[in-house]
């Protein structure tokens, strides 16, 4: 059924039809709506799920933790300061291997105190083995968040999945939203190594060097692995309610001489930019990367590659274009732009492409165009 | 694309008649995105929403620079706000007032929506409703349908008085 709703609310929507058997969250800008609607959902009965208000991310990822080994399906949302604080249990649900789903609406870190868009919250999760996919519209963000908990749950996986969408750009627009009739598309979730409370075994015990890396590579086995289930989940939504996605979303790239990359609403702003470079005699496209846990291959094989990043590292660079470049070897141009939320037109993008200098770094707002 | 911006005050609707207008975009078989201003609301300071609608599907995030079309849902915030501010050349106006105004170079609409929530009775909490009423001046003046407008006030609200002033609005429009 088609209708007008919210990033927030449609990954809410997407939530209840899940049916997790516990959501454990804590509110924070601009993520509260998808948790408020969920208390809603359960409080008027329309989600038989246990919600529990928590008093900090921290206690909200742990909660789910715990609700998690015992074998159940788990959801959680959060954004900014929120996930960080929440770090040291990410960590702890992808090493448990637990396939907790959780929405990110991507926030700016303070100081100052910014609640606009940024992607630096969640590129700080990038090794925690997690996967992460970052989505640019509203019927995205409901898509992936359904395709997420298959995903996860999957046992050639089981790991955590975050559904990354920014901050007011689209966990606050309405945009039309064509809900399913899910069916069996989310088997019923089995976790192999569920505890069970009445019979009760010790766990986390000492691991010793002669072990734990064997843990640590049956994560990065799982990642591998995950990327076959991530094809064959997206082709079985594509099937069943016809959507198609995929590790990128590429726009009007075969012929291109230049391609712009970027997560997020920008990565669908870019191909505004791409269609008005195009009528200047420019050959751009943009390949919009959606997941960037497990990363994509990308060919970009004698292309010159302008890279948005909405993010940065100090001391280093953007997050993305040196994760392209580390991966691909890609000649790049890479803007830092969109910071907290920072306003970034089609025409801005289509301005980066234009005046690009390969192989540099270029602040937009900061530096002058040449 | 045809955009749109509505200015409004916080809690006078202002977000909820973007909705709307999507909504019924939608039933019209349109495209459509609707947001706030992104940031924080305060009750009373002036606001403003964005509609954008379409026959193909938006990719545009980016806020609203140059609309063709301004609906000014409280007359008071064009004392501290300029309304037309970007508006193209030719661009369209909606005023929510009893008085006609002209603005050189723009097509310029108005009704009493105030007066017409007030007269139907539409008021919440000492405030009169300009949401649903001023859809159906919106529908006159072409930019959605008024079966659609009608349908999606009905989506969202069972108080058919709000169908009614949407119905009144529509009449009294000097279109």
């Amino acid at each position: 059924m088609k209708k007008i709703a919210t990033g927030n609310k449609a990954v809410a929507e997407a939530v209840k039809q899940a049916g997790p058997t516990v959501v454990a969250a804590y509110p924070i800008t601009p993520q509260t709506e998808i948790v408020e609607q969920i208390a809603e959902f359960v409080t008027s009965g329309q989600m038989p799920a246990k919600y529990i208000a928590v008093e900090s991310e921290h206690s909200a990822m742990a909660a789910c933790i715990g609700a998690s080994i015992t074998g159940i399906r788990t959801f959680t949302a959060t954004s900014s300061h929120g996930l960080l604080y929440m770090h040291e249990m990410t960590n702890w649900a992808a090493g448990a291997r637990l396939p907790i789903v959780m929405a990110n609406v991507n926030r700016s870190l303070g100081p100052g105190w910014n609640i606009w868009a940024e992607h630096t919250d969640a590129l700080q999760e990038r090794d925690t083995g997690g996967l992460q996919v970052y989505v640019s519209t509203v019927q995205e963000a409901y898509d992936a968040t359904l395709m997420a908990f298959r995903i996860a749950e999957h046992n050639n996986v089981l790991l955590p999945v975050m559904i990354n969408l920014d901050g007011f750009l689209l966990s606050h627009i309405m945009q039309p939203v064509d809900t399913v009739e899910l069916g069996d598309f989310i088997p019923a979730i089995h976790l192999p190594h569920a505890i069970d409370p009445k019979h009760p075994a010790g766990y986390g015990t000492l691991t010793g060097p002669d072990q734990q890396f064997k843990f640590r590579w049956e994560i990065e086995r799982s990642m591998r692995d995950s990327v076959k289930v991530i094809e064959e989940t997206e082709k079985e939504f594509a099937k069943r309610f016809g959507r198609k996605y995929g590790f990128t979303e590429d726009y009007r790239c075969d012929d291109a001489e230049v391609i712009i990359i970027a997560l997020g609403t920008l990565g669908k702003e870019a191909e505004v930019a791409v269609d008005l470079l195009r009528n200047e005699g420019i050959k751009a496209g943009s390949m919009r990367i959606r997941w960037l846990r497990p990363f994509p291959k990308l060919n970009l094989k004698g292309k010159e590659v302008v890279v948005i990043d909405r993010d940065y590292s100090f001391g280093f660079g953007g997050i993305v274009a040196n994760e392209i470049k580390a991966k691909t070897g890609a000649s790049l141009y890479s803007v830092i732009a969109g910071i907290g939320g920072q306003e970034v037109t089609y025409d801005d993008i289509a301005g980066f492409v234009r005046t690009r200098r390969m192989g540099e770094e270029f602040w937009f707002g900061v530096n002058a165009h040449v | 694309m045809f955009e749109i911006r509505i200015h409004s005050r916080g809690g006078q609707g202002g977000v909820t008649a973007a909705r709307l207008l999507a909504m019924a975009a939608l039933h019209d078989g349109k495209y459509a995105t609707a947001c706030p201003f992104y940031g924080a609301e305060r009750r009373g300071a002036p606001i403003v929403s964005f509609v954008r609608i379409d026959d193909k599907p938006i990719k545009v995030y980016s806020q609203i620079r140059q609309p063709d079309m301004v609906v000014v849902l409280d007359e008071s915030v064009m004392d501290v706000v300029d309304v037309l501010h970007g508006l193209k050349k030719g661009g369209r106006v909606f005023l929510n007032s009893a008085n006609k105004k002209v603005f050189e170079g723009f097509e310029c609409h108005n009704v009493d929506v105030t007066g017409i929530a007030l007269r139907e009775n539409l008021v919440v909490a000492g405030s009169p409703i300009l949401n649903t009423p001023v859809l159906g001046a919106l529908a006159k003046m072409g930019i959605i349908t008024a079966d659609s407008a009608k349908k999606a006030i009905r989506e969202m609200f069972s108080d058919e008085r709000n169908v009614k002033a949407a119905e009144a609005a529509y009449k009294e429009m000097n279109a």
